[in-house]
This record gives structure tokens, sequence and C-alpha cells, in this order.
């Protein structure tokens, strides 16, 4: 079902071409098809699998990464779409072997079971904070309804942006 | 997935040129519809054109008091746009409702009209789809209809309008502008909008290549006072089972100026101008609000499993209206 547009310079696809992403700071370079998601590229071609695939259709949240510094859903994302853009996965939230405040909080406040949901609810907390819809429980549950947590930690989520957002809200 | 091309268009008549020579080319903005069905293979472009780089993303307030916001803004940043939240907080209001944060960042106000409908059997390749394979039947008149419409349907279709903005921007009279092969239009957001009819694969009056640059929205003081209430099975992150838009004026416990739209209930999202003609002139109170209500769901279609919706959206209505009148709209 590709269409021939072999003749355009501008077109790629549907084969693989070179692409290269700027991933948690670094310039990474590999081979995709148009159709690949930003989320099977972080996780099938540069080996970076923290950000889960849970749905692949846009409604759990696992695959929540940030895309200049927005938090989008990797799954819905094309790959090749974010050439020129600063993408930040949950590999790029701790900074010199500490662990981000966030990622501290859950863990005071127990705020998992499983884990798989985790690395999503972690990117999204932290932009939560950032753009400042952590005022009451209320809003806090409002703007993380987009991260399904299956073993349902949700208070425990709250508590931990609770926390962080008590302390200042994250910002190192 | 099955293999595509993809082109990055650096302004709009490339854009514009590229899909309009390949048939099975189609625009990419947020992707938050076409990347999912692509996946479920209930669409199959050969080419996607990424119209992001288009400088079509920002909210500007026109003379008078009217908004014209670029097809490429996202959910999130009209939503938070002041000039939108104090002159039309029902636009305001339906966008937060709408999906979660991620997706409002991701989706644009263009993308947002032109969103594919939830039907079960419209994304399932393996049943038969009036709107996505023309002809084949439909699986939801007798099906799982508990959340599919009561309005505008027909014997070929009855799969509801999932859009939550579109329900506010149809309550303003927005106007949707066009670029495409044949030059620039305008079009009255009510007829942007088709009822399925016999030809339920059309939805808009787009032409292949036709691309949304802008949504105008009129200048409307009354829209000051305007809410957007929506109902549904869940709190958060849910599509609407039935939401109202209203906006009302009221002088002398008479309404002076109203109106009223409907979204979960319609085929494409609902003025209710039946409701509005009957409640002019009369005392803005409970048992008017509930007659108004009536008016509009005498004309409704329902299916045993979406039935409900009917008084649903009677009490809805009267409960959108009341707030207003009440003056306790948030």
């Amino acid at each position: 079902m590709s269409t021939d547009v072999s003749s355009q310079s501008a077109v790629r696809g549907p084969r693989a071409s070179t692409a290269v992403l700027r991933v948690n700071g670094q310039e990474r370079e590999l081979r995709i098809e148009p159709r690949v998601s930003l989320l099977d590229a972080l996780r099938e071609h540069l080996g970076l699998t923290g950000s889960k695939k849970g749905c692949d259709q846009g409604t759990c949240g696992a695959c929540t990464v940030r895309v200049d510094g927005r938090r989008v859903l990797a799954c819905l994302t094309l790959a090749v779409s974010c050439e020129g853009h600063e993408v930040t996965t949950i590999e790029g939230l701790a900074a010199d072997g500490a662990l981000h405040p966030m990622q501290a909080a859950f863990i005071d406040r127990d705020a998992f079971q499983c884990g798989y949901c985790t690395p999503g609810q972690l990117m999204s907390a932290v932009a939560l904070l950032e753009e400042g819809h952590a005022g009451d429980e209320a809003e806090i549950a409002e703007w993380m309804s987009g991260n399904i947590c299956r073993c349902a930690a949700y208070p425990s989520i709250r508590a931990a942006i609770r926390d962080v957002r008590d302390m200042g809200g994250g910002e190192r | 997935m099955r293999p595509l091309s993809y082109a990055r268009a650096a302004d709009a008549g490339s854009a514009i040129a590229l899909v309009a020579e390949h048939p099975e080319g189609t625009f990419l903005a947020g992707g938050t519809t076409e990347v999912d069905l692509v996946r479920q293979d209930v669409r199959r472009p050969g080419l996607l054109v990424d119209i992001n780089d288009l400088p079509l993303n920002g909210v500007h307030d026109q003379r008078g008091g009217g908004l014209r916001i670029g097809s490429l803004a996202r959910m999130s940043d009209v939503a938070r746009s002041a000039a939108v939240v104090a002159r039309f907080p029902v636009i305001a209001q339906a966008l937060e409702a709408g999906a979660s944060a991620q997706l409002r960042n991701m989706a644009s106000m263009g993308g947002n009209l032109c969103q594919a409908v939830r039907c079960a059997y419209f994304r399932d390749v393996a049943s038969p789809c009036n709107k996505r394979d023309p002809g084949s039947g439909c699986g939801a008149i007798d099906g799982m209809n508990r959340g599919h419409a009561i309005l505008g349907v027909s014997d070929k279709c009855i799969a509801t309008h999932p859009s939550d903005v579109a329900v506010a921007l149809v309550l303003l009279d927005a106007v949707v502008h066009t670029r495409g092969p044949g030059g620039e239009r305008a079009i009255g957001i009510d007829d942007f909008f088709l009822l399925p009819g016999d030809t339920p694969e059309r939805e808009h009056p787009l032409s292949h290549g036709e691309l949304i640059t802008a949504i105008e929205v009129p200048a409307a003081p009354v829209a000051r006072s305007s809410l957007y209430l929506k109902l549904r099975d869940r709190q958060s992150y849910e599509f609407a089972l039935v939401s109202v838009a209203a906006a009302i004026r009221v002088e002398e416990g008479t309404v002076a100026e109203v109106r009223l739209a409907l979204g979960g209930v319609g085929t494409k999202p609902w003025r209710a101008r039946r409701a509005e003609d009957s409640l002019l002139g009369q005392r803005a109170d409970e048992a008017s609000f509930a007659a108004a209500a009536r008016q509009e769901l005498a004309q409704a279609s329902p299916r045993p499993r979406n039935a409900f919706k009917v008084e649903l959206a009677r009490r809805a209505i009267v409960r959108a209206l009341s707030t207003l009148a009440n003056g306790a709209a948030r």
C-alpha cells in the first residue's frame, strides 16, 4: 500500500533510511522506516527499554516521554517526525547517578506494585509539576488521568507528587 | 503497521501539492487519530505529509472580540490561552474535558475536527462498517450501541461524533478556513460536519489535499457566561455519554439570548436550535429548560441500549442552563 514517490527528494520511505534523533541530550543515528513509532525506535533500535508499551494505541500512558519538554505518547508519535526535536525518556531523568526527586518520592511512598506503568507515571508527574497542575488531590488526579495503573497505586502516586510539590517542585 | 512514505512539508503550498498529487496521501498533524488508525489498519495512507512545521499554531485576537485559532494550535495551548479562558470559557472547559494531558499536548485543533468516530465496529476491520467500507453494513445498529448516537442517525450509521471542543465551536458559530489545490474558502462549522445519511464515509466537505488553516470564532459577548458540562462513565479521560455546551443571557428573569449544543448524542456536534427557539422570551427557570430539552429530544431515534441518553440529555440540559441562569458558572 505504499505510494511510489521515489522521484521526490523530500519524501522518504517506505524503506528504511537514516534518521538522527536527539535523545536525553545525545545525538543518536538509526536506520528506520517512516512507520516506526518513537516508542519502537527507543526500545528496539536504541536499546532504551524504560519507556513501556502497554496498549500501543494511546490509551494507557505507559509510553509517556517528553518532546521539547512537553509530555506526549511515544506510541502515537512517528520517530521520523522527532528529527530536530529534543526527546527525553525515563533514562534521562536521573542525573550523575542520583535519582530525580520524583523517583526518590515514588520509592518513599511505595508508589507502584508491578512497576510496568511507573516510567510513564514518572514522566507525567515531573511534567505535571512544571505545568502547575498539582494544586490539590482532585487536580493531580485529573491531570494524571492519562496514566493508567492496573495495580491501582494511585493514592501513593498522588502522595509522591504532593511530597515533591511541597519540596519545591522537583527542580534541581 | 503497513509500510508508508513520509515527507515533512516546509510550507502550506508544498504540503497541499504533495497530498493533492498522491491519491493515497494525507496530512499528519498531531497523529493521535491518524497513527492509531493506520496501526489498526482502518486507514491505509501510502504517504503521510507532516505539516507540524507550518506556522499555523497561533491563537490571535480579532478586532471586535473574536478569535482566530491556527489549525495546528494544540488543544492544551488553546485551553490555557488567556483570551479563550476570559471570553470563551466553554472552549477552554471542553478542551480540558477531552482526552488526557499527553494527548492534548499532541492533538491539533484542525485534527480534532477531523478525528474519527470511536465506534468499535469502525475500529475493528473484521466487522462490517458503512463508514470504513461503504456498503458492508452497520454492526452497531443492532449491536453494542450503548455509546452511539440518538440524533442525526441514519439506517447506514449511528456512530457518535467524539469531539468535545467541536460542540463548543458549533455553539459559537465558528468558521473553518481551508486552503486547497483550488484556493481558499471558509466553511460554516455546521456545514463542516455532515450527517451520515446514505454516505457515512463522507464526514466533511473537504476535498483531497484541502488543508484546514484556521478556526475563526466570531465575537459573542454571551459566551462570557458559557459552560461545558460533560457526563461520562468515569470521572476523567473518557468520551461523553452526553455533553452540553451552553450560553445564556437572562434579563429580568426572561431568556433574552441562548445558545445550546449537545455532544455524545449526535452523529455530528449537535446545535440544539429547536430548544433555543422555544426558550427565547420564556421564564429562565427549570420548567422552561425542561420543556425546551423535550422539544429538542422529540426528534431522537434511540436504540434499546442507548435509550437512556434521552433522559440523561434532558437532565443535562436543565442542569447546564440552570447553572448558568443562577450565575453559578465556573
